[in-house]
């Protein structure tokens, strides 16, 4: 489903502060792989992610999404087929505008936006629907501002946002990482239903690795820019955080004393 | 003069004549507003090109219609040469990475050239309406009320409608959270072009109605349009949220825009009528609006600051 060849970036090339953000990634998602992905700070996870949303454009290597090179286009363009969560609760959605507003701007990702009204009667009784199976009674309250709402309740909108009309590839970059530990457990379960339910393509950024080893079906480890472990099947589901560790020591060449490593930021 | 005897001199007679005139101009001041409301509310972002498309569009006007021109089609032209002014002013910005405000100050100084190009180098132009035939003029206050009324209620509602379709919910989604736009697949840059171009559109229609209400455009009569708009746009939602509360919804908010034209406009006929020195009414203005918008970080300010922490220090504990 997606394919990244070799890609690499560099921020604030040629000054003081250059940052070799990405150094050659390469990686390939089978359709319906739920990818968890960690790494300390600095390490490219979202820099990954940007690149393959789009966010600028990559200096070497390709990007091809289900078989179409994407590579040079924008942003707002590979939108289209891909649904993104970011870890601010207040990047997903407009505050000032109302929930419903905010679900319709979302069930137009990719297409034409005219001069139709956006948010007719179907609309409305769709995303009600919709709502509901979120089950955090946002359903009644369609015509509040977005700003109204708890940071838990906006992920969890977004997430219904990004996946509504179903993208070929879901991007979660840190999406919990903003919450108490009982909503992110909420929003995390919430993630695993959506993505199982539509058999999304998914690649999750966590910072933590209980969760990556948890949720998803494969697992990889990144460090200075490049991936340097991937799991997936048996491996994965027998994963320990120690194995983790010691992966990571043996592989970067220094140790990982505990969680904390990766869970800063 | 001693005090008694200025306001002796003050006749109540004079404030009701100057009134119905007040509403008028208030009313073309607040379409003007609208454009700046649809800018500075709604896309987030001060477009300082309104000095220059304001006059634009009452250079246009009378340059047409002393040209033969009939009068709504002179006001088509003058909306259509607002649009394109907007127009330059989202290139600058999107397309070349110059600053919004920036980009606006740079196409409303050139305007200053092109308008003067417009009226054929002159700094003023008159428009009779004795000679002409037009949509409105002072000569006849009342029926310009009314066609300005008209004109604003109409725009009000094309705007509800199309802030309510699906590319004015992209435009209103582009100023309320852009990194959520772009990935949401909306074209950023456009929605910014647009909403510039249709801005300065309804400006330069103000500017039209102006030129014509008044029977002459001059070179400088846009000049401070923007804090003029600015302060109908913060006097209409202080007002509106005032009267109505929570009732207040979309339609509601830009009618009291257009109502905020008119309060600031009736002010400054009372300014005038106590026969304060007008020179200074730009500055009462400025002082105005500057209070206005620094309402809400004052507010905030009153909430927690460093400032109320030092005063709290300063207190003996008890």
């Amino acid at each position: 489903m997606l394919k990244l060849e070799n890609i690499s970036k560099t921020f604030n090339q040629g000054t003081v502060n250059e940052k070799k953000a990405l150094r050659g990634v390469s990686l390939h998602l089978a359709p319906g792989d739920y990818v968890t992905v960690i790494g300390s700070n600095g390490a490219g996870k979202s820099t990954m992610l940007n690149a393959v949303a789009g966010v600028w454009p990559v200096d070497e290597g390709r990007i091809i999404l289900d078989g179409e090179d994407v590579t040079a286009k924008p942003e707002h363009k590979r939108a289209t087929n891909i649904g993104r969560v970011f870890q601010d609760p207040m990047m997903g959605t407009a505050a000032n505008m109302w929930v419903e507003e905010n679900l319709d701007l979302a069930m137009l990702r990719g297409e034409r936006r005219g001069l139709r009204w956006a948010v007719t009667k179907q609309d409305r009784e769709f995303f009600r629907e919709q709502l509901k199976t979120l089950g955090l009674g946002l359903e009644d309250r369609m015509t509040t501002k977005v700003g109204m709402l708890s940071g838990g309740q906006r992920q969890a909108l977004t997430l219904l946002m990004a996946s509504m009309k179903k993208p070929k590839l879901l991007l979660l970059d840190e999406h919990t990482a903003a919450l108490d530990p009982a909503t992110a457990a909420k929003v995390l379960e919430i993630t695993d239903r959506i993505v199982d339910e539509h058999k999304l393509t998914t690649l999750m950024i966590t910072h933590n690795m209980k969760d990556a080893i948890r949720h998803g079906n494969r697992l990889i480890m990144m460090n200075q820019g490049q991936i340097i472990l991937d799991i997936s099947g048996e491996e994965k589901k027998s994963l320990t955080k120690q194995d983790l560790m010691d992966m990571f020591a043996k592989t970067a060449g220094t140790t990982l004393d505990s969680d904390e490593a990766l869970l800063t930021k | 003069m001693s005090v008694s005897a200025y306001f002796a001199s003050l006749s109540l007679l004079k404030l009701a004549k100057a009134v119905p005139g007040g509403i008028a101009q208030g009313l073309i001041w607040g379409l003007m507003a609208l454009g700046v409301f649809i800018t500075f509310r709604l896309l987030d972002a001060a477009d300082l090109t309104v000095d220059g498309s304001f006059t634009l569009g009452g250079a246009v006007t009378v340059m047409l219609i002393i040209g033969g021109c009939p009068a709504w089609l002179a006001v088509l032209c003058a909306v259509g040469a607002g649009i394109l002014a907007g127009l330059v002013t989202g290139l600058l910005h999107v397309k070349l990475g110059i600053p919004v405000i920036l980009a606006g100050i740079l196409t409303q100084f050139s305007l200053y050239s092109i308008n003067l190009h417009v009226m054929g180098m002159a700094a003023n132009k008159a428009l009779s309406v004795d000679k002409y035939n037009l949509l409105l003029s002072s000569r006849a206050i009342p029926s310009a009320i009314v066609t300005s009324l008209i004109i604003a209620v109409a725009l009000v509602s094309i705007f509800y409608w199309y802030f309510g379709t699906e590319q004015g919910s992209a435009i209103r989604c582009t100023g309320a959270n852009p990194a959520m736009a772009s990935a949401l697949g909306i074209n950023i840059g456009v929605m910014k072009i647009i909403a510039l171009s249709l801005s300065n559109g309804i400006v330069a229609l103000s500017g039209a109605l102006m030129s014509q209400y008044q029977g002459f455009a001059d070179i400088n009569m846009g000049r401070g349009a923007i804090v003029i708009g600015l302060a109908a746009v913060i006097i209409g939602e202080a007002l509106g949220h005032a009267l109505l509360g929570k009732r207040l919804n979309f339609w509601g908010t830009m009618a009291f825009t257009v109502i905020g034209g008119v309060v600031y406009y009736l002010v400054v006929v009372i300014v005038l009528w106590l026969r304060l020195n007008s020179n200074d009414l730009k500055l009462i203005t400025a002082i105005i609006v500057a209070l206005f918008l620094a309402l809400p970080y004052l507010r905030e300010q009153k909430r927690s600051s460093f400032q109320k922490l030092r005063a709290k220090e300063g207190q003996p504990h008890a």
